[in-house]
Formats: C-alpha cells, sequence, structure tokens
C-alpha cells in the first residue's frame, strides 16, 4: 500500500509500504476512504516531537471501511463497516477509560516506559504520533490497523458524506473539549488563541454551549475572515493590534471569562525579539515548547476564570505567569481530547444540522500529494485552513 | 512517592503505580561526596604542594615531596572512580586502599621528625584515619546493597479488576508465561507443584519444579523451586484491594540465588541484563492481559511492553509477517 512516511524533520515521502494485518483480537484493518494533515502533524514534520524514526507512517486523523476483524472484537462491528476512529488508542478496560479519559488510557501505549522518563505517567498511544506515544503506524495511508477497534471505531450508519464525519477523528472533539472545559455558563466571553481548525470549532462549540462573545486571535487575515463568516465571532489580528490591551477593551476591562490555547508548542510572537528569545532557546533545546499563547491567555484571564489548554505541547516551558495565575485564582485544564466520548454526541449534532464540520476543508488530493499538502498546510499558503487526503 | 511497602523494603511507586525498590540513597550520596572530596585533595596535592607540605609537616624532605605528588595523581583516580559510574561501585574500595598507602607513608615519616613538623603530622595522621573510617563505611554499605540488589526483585501494580479475579488468574501458574516473556512455559503437575521451563541463552531452556509453599486465598501466592533447581529461586504475590476499591494492588517479590561463577552469569542472562526491569515489564503486561485480554502491540514494539525493544525500536510501519513472528 501507499503511505506517507517521515523521513527526517521537514522530510516526507510517499512510500510503498507492506499491508498492515491482524495482530491482536481486537484488531481491525480499515480501508481508508479519507483522511486528514492535523496541525499537530507539523510538529513532527518541524522535528519538535521527540523519539521519531525514519520510515514511520503519520496520520491520526482517518476513517473508511473495516475489511477484516480480529476474534475479539467486542460489540457490533462487522467487516463493510463504515467507521470514523478516534486518534488516541484506548482500551476501554482500565479504569482512566472508564472514567472517560480516553486519551490517558493505561494500557495503550507499549512503550510507556519511554514517556513515563520524559512526562512522570505515560498518556494513551497515539496512531502515527512518535514513538514516545507507542511507535503504531498512522493513517495517511491507504490501510491502517485499529488496535482495539471496539473502543475507537464509531460505526457511521447513515449517508453523512466523509467531509462531513472525518472531523469526529480529532479536531471536531479537540475542538469542543476545549470550550468544554471552560465550563461555560450564559453570558461568557470566550477568547480562543489560534485560528486553525481547533481554535475554529472551539468557537462554534463555545456558542453551542452557551457563550455571548467568542473572540478569536490570529495573524491570518484569511484564517481570522473564515472564523468570522462561519461562527460569527469577532477576531484580534495580534500582528496588527496588542492583544492584551484589545481584549481589556473589548470586554471593557473584565477580560475573557474563558481562554482557550488553541496554538500549542511553535507559537509565534508579534514581537520579533521576543519570538526570536524563545526560537533560540528552543532551538538549543534549553526550552522545547514555546508558549507565547499560553502566557498571554493567562494575563488576559478575567480574575478566577479558566485556562483550557488544547494546543499540543511536548515538554517544557518557561517564563509561565505562575504568579498571575496564582494570586489572580485562576484554573487550568488541559488535555488530549478523550475523543471516544465525545463522537456520539457530537455525530448526533452533525446528524442534527447543528454544526457543519465541513466548512473547514479548503484542499482535497490524492495521497500521492500529500507532502505537497504538508508544505501549504504549514506555510500557510493558498488560504490552506484543513487539507483532506484520498488514498 | 516513598514510602515503606507491605514487604519491608524501602520503595518508590513510579508511573501506573509500578513500584521499585528504591536505591540507596545516603550511601549513594556519601560515595559522590567523597569523589568531590578526592578531587579537592587530588587538585590541592598537585597545585599547592608547597603549602599541602607545609600544613602536614613534611616540608622538609625531597621523598615527602614525591610521596605527595604521587598521593595527588592517586586522588583523581579515586575521583574519577567515585564520581564517573551512574552508581556507586568499587569506587570506595579504591579509596581505603589509597587510606592504608597514606597512613602507612605517615608512620614512617613519624619515625623522623621532632618538635612543630611532628605535632602537623600526628594531625594529619589522626584525619587521614579519620578519613578512613569513612571510606570504610561507605565502600561496605555499598557492598551490601549492591549484593542485595542482585537476590532479591520487587515491583508493584495496580489492575481494574476485582481481588478474587486477579487471585484465580494467578494461581493458575500455566497463566504466567502469557505476561513473563522469560517462561516458556509452566504445567501443573500436581496439587500444588510444578513444572517450569524457562529460556536460556542460545536458544536453550532451564527446567526446575516448583511448589507453593503458601496459599491463602485472595491474599498470598507463595512459592519456591524444590530442591535440585539449577537456579533455585522462589517468589510471593500479595493482592490488596486498592484504595477506595479502584481496583487491587499486586505486589510481587522474586528472589533468586545466584550461587556464583559461571552460573551466576546464566542466571543474570536468564532473568534479562536488568531483573528489576524484566519484573516491571511482566506487571505491565500482566496488567494489560488481565484487563484487556492481550498484550498490546504497535508496529514499532511489536512484542508489546518491554524496555529492551524500546530501546531498539522499529519504523512505525507495518513489517510483512513472517511465520510466528509475532
Amino acid at each position: 500500500m501507499l503511505a506517507n512516511c517521515w523521513i527526517a524533520p521537514n522530510s516526507l515521502a510517499v512510500e510503498d509500504v507492506p499491508d498492515p494485518q491482524i495482530r491482536n483480537p481486537r484488531d481491525a484493518i480499515l480501508r481508508i476512504t479519507s483522511s486528514a494533515i492535523c496541525g499537530s502533524d507539523l510538529h513532527l514534520l518541524d522535528g519538535f516531537i521527540p523519539a521519531m524514526r525514519k520510515g514511520d507512517i503519520l496520520g491520526h486523523e482517518f476513517m473508511g471501511e473495516i475489511v477484516e476483524l480480529g476474534q475479539g472484537v467486542r460489540d457490533g462491528l462487522s467487516v463493510g463497516d463504515r467507521v470514523v476512529v478516534g486518534f488516541p488508542i484506548a482500551c476501554g478496560d482500565c479504569i482512566s477509560c472508564q472514567r472517560g479519559l480516553y486519551s490517558v488510557c493505561e494500557n495503550s501505549n507499549p512503550n510507556a516506559a519511554i514517556a513515563e522518563t520524559a512526562m512522570g505517567h505515560s498518556p494513551a498511544g497515539i496512531f502515527g504520533y512518535s514513538h514516545l506515544l507507542g511507535g503504531y503506524a498512522g493513517g495517511q495511508a491507504q490501510y491502517v490497523r485499529v488496535p482495539f477497534a471496539d473502543v475507537g471505531a464509531l460505526k457511521i450508519e447513515d449517508d453523512l458524506p466523509d467531509e462531513k464525519v472525518l472531523f469526529l477523528s480529532d479536531v471536531l472533539p479537540t475542538g469542543y473539549m476545549a470550550a468544554e472545559m471552560c465550563d461555560i455558563e450564559r453570558g461568557d466571553i470566550i477568547a480562543i488563541w489560534g485560528a486553525g481548525p481547533v481554535g475554529q470549532f472551539a468557537a462554534a462549540s463555545a456558542f453551542l454551549l452557551g457563550a455571548e462573545r467568542v473572540i478569536v486571535i490570529d495573524r491570518y487575515p484569511y484564517r481570522l475572515r473564515m472564523v468570522r463568516e462561519n461562527t460569527g465571532a469577532e477576531t484580534i489580528n495580534y500582528e496588527e493590534s496588542d492583544v492584551l490591551d484589545a481584549l481589556r477593551e473589548m470586554t471593557a476591562g473584565r477580560g475573557p471569562d474563558g481562554c482557550i490555547d488553541a496554538v500549542g508548542m511553535e507559537g509565534h510572537h508579534a514581537s520579533a525579539a521576543l519570538h526570536a528569545y524563545d526560537r533560540a532557546k528552543q532551538a538549543a533545546k534549553v526550552e522545547t515548547d514555546r508558549p507565547h499563547a499560553l502566557r498571554e491567555a493567562v494575563l488576559a484571564c478575567r480574575n478566577g476564570g479558566t485556562i483550557s489548554a488544547v494546543g499540543a505541547y511536548g515538554g517544557f516551558i518557561d517564563k509561565f505567569p505562575m504568579g498571575s495565575f496564582m494570586n489572580r485564582s485562576l484554573t487550568m485544564r488541559s488535555g488530549q481530547a478523550h475523543v471516544q466520548r465525545y463522537m456520539r454526541p457530537l455525530l448526533e449534532r452533525i446528524r442534527k444540522g447543528e454544526i457543519d464540520p465541513s466548512f473547514i476543508i479548503t484542499h482535497t488530493m490524492r495521497l500521492d500529494d500529500t507532502p505537497h499538502g504538508y508544505d501549504i498546510f504549514k506555510n500557510k499558503q493558498e488560504e490552506c485552513v484543513k487539507v483532506v487526503l484520498k488514498p | 512517592m516513598a514510602r515503606k511497602s507491605t514487604i519491608g523494603v524501602r520503595s518508590v511507586t513510579d508511573a501506573l503505580g509500578i513500584e521499585r525498590a528504591s536505591r540507596d540513597r545516603p550511601s549513594e550520596g556519601l560515595a559522590r561526596f567523597l569523589g568531590w572530596f578526592s578531587l579537592g585533595l587530588g587538585a590541592a596535592a598537585l597545585g599547592a604542594r608547597s603549602r599541602v607540605s607545609r600544613l602536614s609537616g613534611i616540608d622538609d624532605s625531597r621523598t615527602a615531596q614525591t610521596v605527595l605528588r604521587i598521593a595527588g595523581v592517586r586522588e583523581l583516580g579515586h575521583a574519577a572512580a567515585l564520581l564517573v559510574p551512574r552508581r556507586a561501585g568499587w569506587g570506595a574500595w579504591t579509596r581505603v586502599a589509597g587510606d592504608a598507602m597514606d597512613l602507612a607513608a605517615c608512620g614512617r615519616a613519624l619515625q623522623r621528625r621532632r618538635g612543630e613538623r611532628r605535632r602537623r603530622l600526628t594531625y594529619t595522621t589522626l584525619a587521614v584515619a579519620g578519613i578512613t573510617a569513612v571510606d570504610l563505611y561507605t565502600a561496605v554499605r555499598v557492598a551490601r546493597r549492591r549484593r542485595a540488589d542482585g537476590n532479591e526483585v520487587h515491583a508493584a501494580v495496580t489492575v481494574n479488576r476485582n481481588i478474587e479475579d486477579v487471585y484465580r488468574f494467578w494461581h493458575d501458574f500455566e497463566n504466567l508465561p502469557r505476561f513473563m516473556y522469560h517462561l516458556r512455559s509452566v504445567r501443573m503437575t500436581g496439587d500444588r507443584r510444578s513444572r517450569w521451563i524457562a529460556r536460556a541463552p542460545a536458544g536453550k531452556s532451564v527446567e526446575w519444579d516448583a511448589e507453593i509453599v503458601d496459599d491463602r486465598p485472595n491474599a498470598l501466592i507463595s512459592w519456591r523451586s524444590v530442591a535440585g533447581a539449577r537456579v533455585p529461586n522462589s517468589g510471593t504475590v500479595r493482592f490488596m484491594r486498592a484504595a477506595g476499591g479502584r481496583g487491587t494492588e499486586v505486589r510481587v517479590q522474586i528472589s533468586y540465588r545466584a550461587p556464583g561463577g559461571m552460573l551466576g552469569a546464566k542466571v543474570a542472562k536468564l532473568f534479562g541484563e536488568d531483573p528489576q526491569q524484566q519484573v516491571c515489564d511482566d506487571l505491565r503486561r500482566f496488567k494489560q492481559v488481565i484487563e484487556t485480554g492481550e498484550i498490546v502491540r504497535s508496529d514499532a514494539s511489536p512484542n508489546g511492553s518491554s524496555v529492551q525493544q524500546q530501546a531498539n525500536q522499529r519504523p512505525a510501519r507495518p513489517v510483512a509477517m513472517r511465520g510466528a513472528e509475532w
């Protein structure tokens, strides 16, 4: 089969590799019908996630048709079913899974000991997301093996097109969970750093959950226009105005009730000097992540408000404004999305027409062109927001 | 979180609740301190030789200058032996040997000196004797701890199953090879007796008979190899309700007698390079098997959790299957 493989930082290649096979009783093999490139894939491309190996297959947002099932798959799935698969691999049986914390499944990372060295405890394994998180082949390919298919694969029974349900695999639940973690009350103002797919879905979800105003911060006019048109959010371009001043002005001094970091470890800063400072430390490996958005979110948040961090971080940050965070009674919540918890209710919302996630797709291309897709996505060319790949 | 565990071993619980016997930190710390101390002494003896020789009352002899220079170089050697290895080993013994040489030299020098020099040299000798006591204490303590490490390993994990299920699963020893990779098979041969076959280097096997010596339902199982086993070994597994009823804590202690020599080396290989790590891997897989029914495998770690395999990962892409490789 063909698969998009990581070769080295900033180097990808579509290669011919062996087809996956059933390895465990609860596995399924999928023939992929659509997959997507995620913003967090860019951290892999740029080489900021450790423990990548030449030849790793990328991709954790995908859906397809079941072509083979292991003997032990527990419920309801059969060959021929059309399914969308959540990006965290979760067993469904450990205490974390049973509490709905699927992205911190205790069993699905066979390389947990490496992750424990870096993080203390290990999170769940993730498709195509480094050897730190399991060393699983990803779904930017023609076929993929899905472990614990009875937990991870959601059957799509009606004729909703791929474009409407594909994003149940990651970005829609991630954006939704980002908003949910703000414990939104009617009348709240929510600020969101990052107008990529997750930030845009977080904006849409914040309105669904009762926010009165949503303010999205980015530096690309086409993304800000898109989120204004599709969700009704207000926007700030951080290259044109100072974000803290603008938020103070827009909320008349109150500050947003909830602040969502949908940027993560490769943030940019309007001040070239400040950006260069963190970029240099990142290159020298004295700081693995650039937390511009997170620092700003803490300072912007109203007293007693909540920071919701869903942008991906990999290691360590510094200059975290702990004094502001502590003295002003802020709360921070975070996590990789517990996708399996949100897939069914969000599918229901899509079915009812409350949300149509296909609005973020800007490009559809063949699997052969995946490296080009990464290129335009990374460099924000052709107004790229989301690339869907068709094997 | 460090705490006194149920079986009296000072232990550290790490991620997943897997518990490791902790290093004997006081003796490690003392060994490090002696390393830096040696470095200081060596640097002083070489860099400020005249002042050191005046202080210790030996500034009147050319031979003493040479002895001091040699001692300085030797101290740097001690520093390297104590500071370079990740864990303190025989380094402290090199200091003890050096101390013996120094005491002998002091004794000789004392015979020939009088007055102020003799007074200074006496203080020097007393100081060296004091340091010798500390060195000896450290060396013995480090050695004792190393011996204990080799003979007993200890780990624990929390699993999301009730105590009855966990006890029943473990009580059937024929289940053990499903998660203990060094075992080829275990066959029950009687009510309390079983035949164990383990992997040995070069595709060979080691076999022995074991018997259950203590069996308390839902609390403890204890077994040991019967007389005649080439690698005498024993194990105990204890089951406890986890706090809040959130599953069951499983604590394993395995001891084996390493008779030394050739056999000792074989035992070390039999239990993998790091027996402690191996028991941790075993328990991780035990948790997977009893909770999910399978060993979790990825393309990069086709054999499931194993630290040795993690050091040598395949790329995360399917491999063409060859026979029963998986």
